[in-house]
Parts: structure tokens; C-alpha cells; sequence
């Protein structure tokens, strides 16, 4: 089964219907997702080829039990020993394999776990990404904070306690540029400790802009690192190119930020191969930049408004499990993050496992937070959301779950220099 | 023994176990200083940085030193301005700087602690550089006004031990300032053995902070600790590495 992306809206032009039409039957009405746009930096750089040579050359059916018990017996895990535990033929082995990464991410980190929180500062999009809420041809409400707006935002998620936040917008340039996400950076920097950005990716000048006001921190999804398949699902605007997005982290890094963080979105494609190009861009760059704080995500699919059967496929609990043990096994340094895309249930477990941070108070909708935290009815306008989540729980219940699991929640760990 | 003081920068000390930051919590530090003496408790600024919800400042008794570490700088500037922040914090004098370019093993930078320690010497901290056990660095160290040597025993949060002991024994012989082992001690044996070698003090932290028992693993530290300081001051007696000595002198034949 695929997912059944296409999704027409009542409310398109009879143009605009069949432009998107067009774009999604004809593969020619599209533009070279591999060409440059201009404006677009392009940079010196050797790490795509790279991880997209081990990417392709990944024949995960060869791996055996006895290739994943070597893994497991190792005392370092090496890229080799990272692919037979992403194979199918470790499935079996994800206790063991859960066993090992619970000592590595002790070792590494303790028993502390990290609270973030995002923040939605507009929805606007200029891409049609086939299986995103914000795509532009998806009827729902579109919505820009201004700095009054953002400012009262932050005033609320930071009266919850939180001290990290995420700045997000959708894909636009045009209607949320580079100044106005570094205005909400500086906003931020009076309320937070540590400042995020997921927005469009930027060239290294914007970057650097960005870090002068106030922001450490960059993630960019790749969704998928298969470019073929990732071509029929971003059928148009800027994030349609792939290789500027594959290098933004790398951009990013010498813009000055001190952290940048990686995923493929599973479910999109062949989830182990992306899960393999997803920690070799890590382990790649971290070995180019080593002073870089590295992290990994790892989002599955999620139904959005307008089409709520999107499903993550064959990226079940413990593929995702199996996954994020192997992360940590490969790469024991490195944050692990888990969304609230996933179930109480699971970030409760996966905690005590692998991951390294997790969301709380979340709202992926624009200028929501006021009635989500305090339950105040309000008829100001709201933006929709990017896409449901599952775990709901607010700051303070987060904190106290995660304290009542044995873990040490950490609200900053971080100081701007 | 009651005279045996560790005496960093003018302060005097009575115990030579020494909290370090890396993982902490409020159950850490309590058993740190009740079950293992500790005086002095590594903070890092960068977790200091934080509002009223869990300030670790808030848990610290009275008595205890504070010391601020300089974790999250990627060069001199950076743990220079870190250290400054962390005396406008209210946390005194005494500083560790730590310096990281790499952030996978988390490998101190000499070059650039080095250049650290002269500045904030000549600012009036107390310094205690975290380095790689290398002679000539840990006497730059010392000449540019550190007040103690911090060389790591392994790779921090390890648990691997005394991976470098040739090297912090050479310290430990050459440099008159106490050398105090951090990062890597998995176990109190390990605490003991660097003791018996002459080390001033250790700071551990991974090792505790994920023991099964907290309580229980801070004062086997504190038992270890003291064994081993008890030995050093006792000299340690002959050790064989191999064999057994023979009874004949072997230069019995010698006649003048």
C-alpha cells in the first residue's frame, strides 16, 4: 500500500487545478529538482557524495544474524556494523540491541533528558510537498504572527516553565524572510535560554545573520535522501531542489551556528536506507566540523487536515525502534529528539533507550498558545496546523512524567557565547 | 591524616573527592556530599543558565565550593567570557576550564586552555585546567598560573579508568602543583590506583551518577579515595612485576 497523497481542494481555481494537476501526472511540467535555483550558494563540498555512495551500495537483505551479533560484540560500531543493525535481520536482536544503547546513552548523557518546545511563527508555503498540511495547494487557515503576536506567544510558553524553543515557519521566503525569523530571534533571546531555527534552508551569509541575532541552532529534514523519489513527492517551488537542502547544515555549521540537526521524514521512502543516509550525514560532517553538536530526529508520517489516512507504512514502533538503537549505537555522542508525532507511550519508553530530548506543549498550529495552555477561548485568528500529533502533554506534565520515569529532566544546558 | 590537607590557590580541603558536572542531579549531589565528603562540586554555567524551575544553585548547601566549569567553549575567548559570566552568577572565584573542540570523545584542548589559564589567572580566578596528560602543556599550565593540573584518566563519561597513567605519573612527578584526576574513573579501584600514584584528588561523576545504588557508590568512592591516599602517605612497599627476586645477591661476587 502507498499513501494516496493527492488531495484536491473546492476551493482552487479552475488554473490552479490544473497546474496541479500537471505537476502531479506529468513529470516534465516539473522543474530539475537537482539544479540550482538562483540565489542559491552553492559550496565546496564532498560529504553528499559520500553518504549517497554508502546510500546506494546498501543492500540491507545481505546482512545475517550472525553480521548483527558481530555488531553487537563490538566494542565500536563501524559503518559496516551500523548497516547490519539497520538490517531486517536485526529485528531480533532489538532488545539486545536496546540493551546497548541504553548503556551507550548513560554513558554519554546520564539520565537526563532535555525539554524543548516549538514554536509556529507562520504557515505560509510556497512548495507543494504532496504529503505536508502546509503544502500551497491545501485549503486551510494561513496565518503570520507579527512581533506583538510572537512576543505574547513567547510569553505564555515561557510562563509554562520552558527555557529551549524552536522557531519554525513554513517553506516561504516571500512572506516570512530572513529578517523577520531574525526579529523573532532576538524576541526569543529575551525569553529562552537557547534558540532553535526549522525554517527554509539559507545561505551561509543569512546563516550568520541569524546566529548574530540569537539563534545557535539549525534543523533541516532532508524528508527523503533517495533525490529520485523525493522529486515525485516536492513537485514545486524552492524546496524542490535537493541538493541546496542537503547542504544546508553544512552552510549552517559555517554560519557559526554551534548545533545543527538532521532526519529523513519515515515513511517517504525506503526507511532504512534514509535512516543510513540520515547518520552518515552525521557521522560525514561531524568528522569535517568536529566541534559541531550534532543531532537526529526521526519523524514518521503523520495524517494532516485535509487528508487524515497519511501513515508512516511499514515505519511501525519497532522499525522506529530499531532505528533509533542503531543511532545510538553508531553514533553514541549525538542528541537523539523524539516528537510529539509519537505516542506517550513510546517517547516514555524510548527515553530510557535512546533518546536525548523530546517536545512538550505542543502546538503545530500559528498563535495557538494561549487556548491550548491556559484554556481560554479566544477569537483572535488561528493558523492551522502542519500535521496532528499524538503526545499532548503540556510542560508540566512532561516534566513530571519524565522525573517520575527516573530521568532528570534539563531545561537548558546551553549559554550563548 | 587529619593534618593531610588538598590545598588549591590558598583554600584548604579536607576531602579529595571532587563532584564533576557532566550528569547531574539533585539525588547526585545530595549523595556526593553526604556519602561522599565531597567539598567541592564541578557546575557547569552553561546548566546554571537557567531560570528559577531547577537553578542547581538553589541545591547547593553552604560550605560547599562551587566550581564552575567552562563547558560549551570551542576556544579561549569562549571560556573566558563563560568563566566571567559564571563570577557575575555569584559562583566566586574558582574556575575549570574545559575547553572542546571536538565534540564526539570531548578531548580538551591544551593549546587553548593554556592560553585561558594566563587570562583568567591575571583576572584573579583560581584556575584549574582539564587537559590531555602532556608534560609540556601541563607546565605551560602551570607558568602561565593555574593552580592545579586536571589531567584526564580516559575518555570522559568512559568509565574506561587509568587509560593515561604513564603519563599523569609523570605528572604527578614533575609538576609541584596537585594533579588532580578527571574524567574516565569508572570505579572506586580506579579512584584508589590513581591515589596510590600520588594524585592530589579525583572528580568523577559518570560513575556515580549512573550507579545502581547512588548512596551506596559515593561512599565506596570515599572509602577508595581514602585507601588509596592512605597508601601513598604509608609508601607503598616493594612491588615484584614478575618472578620471584633471587636469594643470592647478584653481586656477590664483588670483593672490594
Amino acid at each position: 500500500m502507498e499513501n494516496q497523497f493527492f488531495v484536491d481542494s473546492e476551493y482552487l481555481s479552475p488554473q490552479a487545478l490544473e497546474k496541479k494537476h500537471r505537476l502531479e501526472t506529468d513529470p516534465l511540467s516539473r522543474k530539475n529538482h537537482m539544479e540550482y535555483l538562483p540565489g542559491m550558494e552553492i559550496i565546496e563540498s564532498d560529504i553528499c557524495e559520500q553518504v549517497i555512495s554508502q546510500m546506494n551500495s546498501f543492500d540491507y537483505s545481505i546482512y545475517t544474524a550472525r553480521d548483527v551479533r558481530a555488531a553487537l560484540d563490538h566494542a565500536s560500531c563501524s559503518i559496516e556494523d551500523f548497516k547490519a543493525l539497520l538490517s531486517p535481520a536485526a529485528e531480533p536482536f532489538l532488545e539486545e540491541m536496546a540493551q546497548k544503547a541504553r548503556i551507550e546513552t548513560s554513558k554519554h548523557f546520564g539520565n537526563t533528558v532535555y525539554l524543548f518546545t516549538p514554536l509556529y511563527i507562520a504557515n505560509y508555503c510556497e512548495n507543494y510537498c504532496v504529503y505536508c498540511g502546509f503544502n500551497c495547494y491545501n485549503h486551510i487557515n494561513r496565518m503570520k504572527l507579527n512581533m506583538e503576536q510572537i512576543e505574547h506567544e513567547m510569553k505564555v510558553i515561557a510562563d509554562s516553565g520552558m527555557e529551549e524553543i524552536l522557531i519554525l515557519t513554513g517553506e516561504s521566503r516571500a512572506k516570512s524572510d530572513v529578517q523577520y525569523i531574525g526579529e523573532a530571534c532576538k524576541l526569543a533571546r529575551k525569553y529562552f535560554r537557547m534558540v532553535g531555527l526549522e525554517i527554509y534552508p539559507v545561505n551561509t551569509d543569512e546563516y550568520k545573520y541569524l546566529h548574530e541575532c540569537g539563534a545557535d541552532y539549525v534543523t533541516v529534514f532532508q524528508e527523503t535522501y533517495d533525490a529520485d523519489k523525493y522529486e515525485t513527492l516536492h513537485l514545486l517551488g524552492h524546496k524542490r531542489v535537493w541538493p541546496y537542502r542537503f547542504d544546508a547544515q553544512e552552510r549552517a555549521l559555517r554560519g557559526g551556528m554551534r548545533g545543527v540537526a538532521f532526519s529523513a521524514l519515515l515513511g517517504l521512502s525506503d526507511f532504512r536506507k534514509d535512516a543510513l543516509a540520515s547518520a552518515l550525514h552525521v557521522y560525514y560532517l561531524q568528522r569535517k566540523y568536529p566541534h559541531a553538536e550534532m543531532s537526529l530526529s526521526c519523524p514518521r508520517l503523520r495524517p494532516i487536515i485535509n487528508n487524515d489516512k497519511i501513515n508512516p507504512l511499514d515505519v511501525g514502533e519497532k522499525q522506529l525502534c530499531q532505528i533509533l538503537c542503531a543511532y545510538r549505537i553508531f553514533l553514541p555522542f549525538v542528541g537523539i529528539t523524539v516528537s510529539s508525532r509519537e505516542s506517550a507511550e513510546f517517547r516514555n519508553g524510548i527515553v530510557k533507550i535512546a533518546a536525548t530530548k523530546v517536545s512538550a506543549g505542543v502546538s503545530t498550529g500559528i498563535g495557538d498558545h494561549e487556548s491550548k495552555y491556559t484554556g481560554k477561548e479566544d477569537d483572535t485568528a488561528k493558523g492551522d496546523e502542519q500535521f496532528e500529533i499524538d503526545d499532548d502533554r503540556s510542560f508540566e506534565t512532561m516534566y513530571k512524567d519524565m522525573a517520575g520515569e527516573g530521568l532528570q529532566p534539563v531545561l537548558n544546558d546551553y549559554v550563548y557565547v | 591524616m587529619n593534618n593531610d590537607k588538598l590545598i588549591i590557590g590558598g583554600h584548604e580541603f579536607h576531602s579529595r573527592f571532587i563532584l564533576g558536572s557532566g550528569k547531574y542531579s539533585m539525588k547526585l549531589i545530595e549523595a556526593a556530599i553526604k556519602d561522599a565528603g565531597a567539598e567541592i562540586i564541578t557546575l557547569a554555567v552553561r546548566r546554571a543558565n537557567t531560570k528559577e524551575h531547577e537553578n542547581i544553585l538553589d541545591y547547593i548547601p553552604e560550605g560547599i565550593t562551587l566550581l564552575p566549569n567552562t563547558s560549551g567553549a570551542r576556544n579561549a575567548e569562549e571560556a573566558v567570557r563563560i568563566a566571567r559570566l559564571a563570577r557575575e552568577l555569584g559562583c566566586g572565584n574558582f574556575v575549570k576550564i574545559e575547553i572542546m573542540r571536538d565534540s564526539k570523545y570531548l578531548l580538551p584542548d591544551n593549546q587553548e586552555t593554556i592560553r585561558a589559564t594566563e587570562i583568567l589567572a591575571k583576572e584573579g580566578f583560581v584556575v584549574m585546567p582539564y587537559m590531555y596528560p602532556d608534560l609540556n602543556a601541563a607546565r605551560d599550565m602551570v607558568n602561565a598560573g593555574a593552580a592545579t593540573i586536571m589531567p584526564l584518566a580516559s575518555p570522559i563519561g568512559s568509565n574506561k579508568g587509568l587509560a593515561t597513567k604513564e603519563f599523569i605519573q609523570i605528572l604527578i612527578d614533575e609538576i609541584d602543583l596537585p594533579i588532580i584526576v578527571d574524567a574516565g574513573i569508572g570505579r572506586p579501584s580506579q579512584a584508589c590506583e590513581a591515589m596510590e600514584m600520588g594524585a592530589a584528588a579525583i572528580m568523577a561523576n559518570t560513575a556515580l551518577a549512573t550507579a545502581g545504588d547512588l548512596p551506596l557508590m559515593a561512599s565506596a568512592f570515599r572509602q577508595a579515595i581514602e585507601a588509596g591516599r592512605k597508601a601513598y602517605l604509608s609508601g607503598l612497599g616493594r612491588v615484584l612485576t614478575r618472578g620471584a627476586s633471587a636469594s643470592d645477591p647478584l653481586t656477590g661476587f664483588l670483593h672490594d
